[in-house]
């Protein structure tokens, strides 16, 4: 009896300590902090972070104090998913902006779903994040899926070919990649005069480049990753052959010209991420965002941003609709999934399961070893 | 297709296969030497090798910006490669396989394919330390540049570089080279008389041991040339790339008849050929008759490859040049 009176007493004093600490609001951001991948992961937290210091004034007025907690995952599904267990502990915090790798997002989400704690995600681009139809989880960025057809498009519109050479590296990723962007091409009438896969770990591609020499496609499609592609490219380039190559973010890293040498040349990917140049808007943020962090602003730390924009202004647009007081956690969740929203890249609506509607891929272009956007594809979701 | 693009194809799977077979002979010599030696499976040997295509990566991009002549640092990368992976090959002998000498020949074999893994993580390691994973190998000058005439004769059709002549004509040097060593000299008859009965030749005044270890020593030697020519050929390496060619190599020598070393070379040869050739046959679908040829595509090379293996096996247990050993008594 003792013991249920002295319960009631710590649950009295918790619920009083809550609704005096109500004026608190905090945003939370789960990216790795830590690692092999800290450089991405922290360029979504000083994006979002960005974004809380633009916002505190207004939040202010509405007698609110706004802060960001940073979760460091590791890059880790365990490590994340315990941070969003401390998330959803803190009642204080109504949105969170992460993840970066979707392995960690698909569990984190889980965990957040049953709290109502809407989640916006900067950078996961598998299917799952969003199919799983969680009420709580969206993104800013376009998915895997999208990232085929926008090759695709690429090369029927901008390298306006007819003729395609396909390739996989015969991984779930590369093939994947391969077939979503045959199926695209195909639609707009190109002929595929091979399509067909190479193990991953394959660095001999004699019979390929002499299979490509006859054929005379007037483009290449290969779905793979850089440590195989920089070799292709060059063993390709050493015969003679000028064929652009396309893929996915597989070619995403400065290796590969590395090991293209002087193949890197003629070659084009897609990513999620976006190339400042390719975004003018985004020139003042990433001046203070220089000014704030003392590093360059990435693609990523742009997402970051926008998705920490959508959060908070989630959370302004639930606290009017409440009558002007402080909002629930699943009232910032429907104000986020139904709301629109206006963000440096551009306007975001989410659709019935968390996807952007119209969400943007950017084509980058390698030649002589450098980088440049070579065009922007919209990718729209009915 | 019309008939004289169907030559040119031909060709170039020629010359392309011969570069992919002689690189697969030169590995799998070293297999075979071992065997041969100790009718063990030196499955380290592919890191064996990979090691030398490291040491050659070092030395190539030590020696980069000086004005040595091409084949020099060529030549150093070699000696470098050939010293390290020797002795490397020495070092996993005494510590790895000697013990064992007398136990049964599945322990060896399990020790060969733990001393295998950890190279491999070794080697990682140490590339790692250097802040990569993937090597490009920077070559001399010249190396990559196409051969469009030989002796007069107007070769551009073939797809040849430098290098890959290079390659051909090492292997070649190699390959008499070595036969010479076994079959003409002192150390080749103490090699071949500890293979044919380790204990009598013991009797005879040989050291085993030091045998052995020479065989080691010339096997990882070889490994480590091989190394060098992989990583000139394909420019770019990590530590795990010794893995397929090892296998492949491994192939050739059991399809060539493992412990003969005209066996091996002919494996190497056969299965690069057979790989390439299966590489490309989907392009004489358009030869009248033969469309179902454009089901076979180039991810069914390494299949085709193995299942040539089993064949030969099937009518020929020893391999290709092999001689059914009488079981020893």
């Amino acid at each position: 009896m003792k013991k249920t009176v002295l319960s009631l007493t710590v649950l009295t004093t918790l619920a009083l300590g809550s609704a005096n600490a109500a004026t608190v609001v905090k945003l939370a951001t789960i990216s790795p902090l830590s690692g092999s991948s800290s450089n991405l992961g922290l360029q979504i937290k000083n994006g979002a972070q960005l974004a809380v210091n633009e916002m505190k004034a207004e939040f202010a007025k509405a007698g609110m104090t706004l802060s960001l907690v940073a979760y460091d995952d590791q890059a880790d599904p365990a490590t994340g998913t315990a941070a969003a267990r401390r998330v959803v502990a803190d009642r204080t915090v109504l949105g969170v902006v992460g993840t970066l790798n979707s392995g960690v997002a698909i569990p984190a989400s889980a965990v957040l779903a049953p709290s109502h704690v809407a989640m916006i995600s900067p950078a996961n681009t598998n299917e799952k994040v969003t199919d799983r139809g969680l009420s709580n989880m969206n993104r800013v960025c376009a998915r895997d899926d999208a990232q085929g057809p926008a090759g695709g498009d690429f090369v029927v519109g901008t390298l306006k070919a007819k003729k395609v050479y396909v390739l996989n590296d015969k991984t779930p990723y590369g093939q994947g990649l391969a077939d979503q962007a045959e199926k695209a091409m195909k639609a707009k009438g190109v002929t595929i005069v091979q399509s067909e896969g190479v193990a991953a770990e394959d660095r001999d591609f004699t019979a390929l480049i002499t299979k490509i020499q006859t054929l005379k496609p007037d483009a290449i499609y290969f779905g793979g990753l850089y440590g195989q592609v920089g070799p292709f490219a060059k063993q390709l380039r050493d015969k003679g052959i000028q064929t652009p190559i396309v893929g996915g973010d597989g070619y995403d890293s400065d290796d590969l010209t590395k090991l293209a040498g002087t193949g890197a040349n003629n070659l084009y990917f897609t990513t999620v991420a976006p190339p400042l140049d390719a975004v003018p808007a985004a020139k003042a943020l990433a001046a203070s965002f220089q000014t704030t962090f003392k590093t360059d602003m990435q693609g990523f730390g742009l997402m970051g941003y926008d998705s920490a924009k959508i959060a908070l202004q989630g959370m302004l647009n639930a606290y009017k609709a409440a009558g002007n007081k402080v909002p629930t956690r699943t009232q910032v969740e429907t104000a986020v999934r139904t709301g629109t929203f206006n963000v440096v890249t551009g306007q975001v609506k989410f659709d019935k399961n968390g996807d952007r509607q119209t969400a943007k891929m950017y084509v980058i272009a390698v030649k002589n070893g450098a980088r440049s956007t070579a065009g922007t594809v919209n990718v729209v979701r009915q | 297709m019309d008939f004289q693009t169907f030559g040119t194809v031909l060709l170039q799977v020629f010359v392309g296969g011969l570069s992919l077979g002689v690189l697969y002979a030169i590995i799998a010599l070293g297999y075979t030497m071992v065997y041969g030696v100790l009718q063990l499976i030196n499955f380290a040997h592919s890191e064996v090798f990979i090691a030398g295509g490291i040491v050659g990566f070092l030395v190539f991009d030590a020696v980069q910006a000086s004005t040595m002549n091409g084949y020099l640092k060529l030549l150093l990368a070699c000696i470098a490669a050939m010293a390290v992976s020797g002795l490397l090959n020495v070092v996993i002998e005494r510590l790895a396989y000697r013990p064992l000498r007398g136990a049964q020949r599945l322990v060896p074999l399990i020790t060969a394919i733990g001393v295998s893994l950890i190279l491999q993580d070794l080697l990682r390691f140490l590339v790692g330390l250097r802040g990569q994973f993937d090597l490009s190998v920077p070559l001399p000058q010249g190396f990559s540049n196409p051969i469009t005439s030989l002796l007069g004769i107007n070769i551009s059709l073939l797809n040849l570089q430098v290098k890959d002549l290079i390659l051909i004509g090492v292997a070649a040097v190699m390959l008499i080279g070595l036969n010479l060593l076994v079959n003409r000299t002192q150390l080749g008859r103490a090699i071949r008389a500890v293979a044919h009965d380790r204990q009598t030749s013991g009797l005879m005044g040989i050291d085993a041991n030091r045998i052995i270890s020479l065989t080691f020593l010339i096997g990882g030697a070889l490994g480590g040339l091989g190394g060098v020519m992989f990583a000139m050929k394909y420019q770019a390496l990590n530590a795990y790339s010794g893995t397929l060619p090892g296998i492949k190599a491994f192939t050739a020598a059991v399809l060539g008849g493992i412990g003969s070393i005209p066996g091996a070379v002919l494996g190497g040869l056969v299965l690069g050929w057979l790989e390439t050739l299966l590489g490309v046959i989907s392009l004489f679908s358009s030869l009248p008759g033969l469309h179902w040829l454009g089901a076979i595509k180039a991810e069914y090379k390494d299949l085709g490859a193995f299942l040539a293996l089993i064949l030969i096996l099937f009518l020929k247990p020893a391999g290709l040049l092999g001689r059914s050993a009488a079981e020893k008594v």
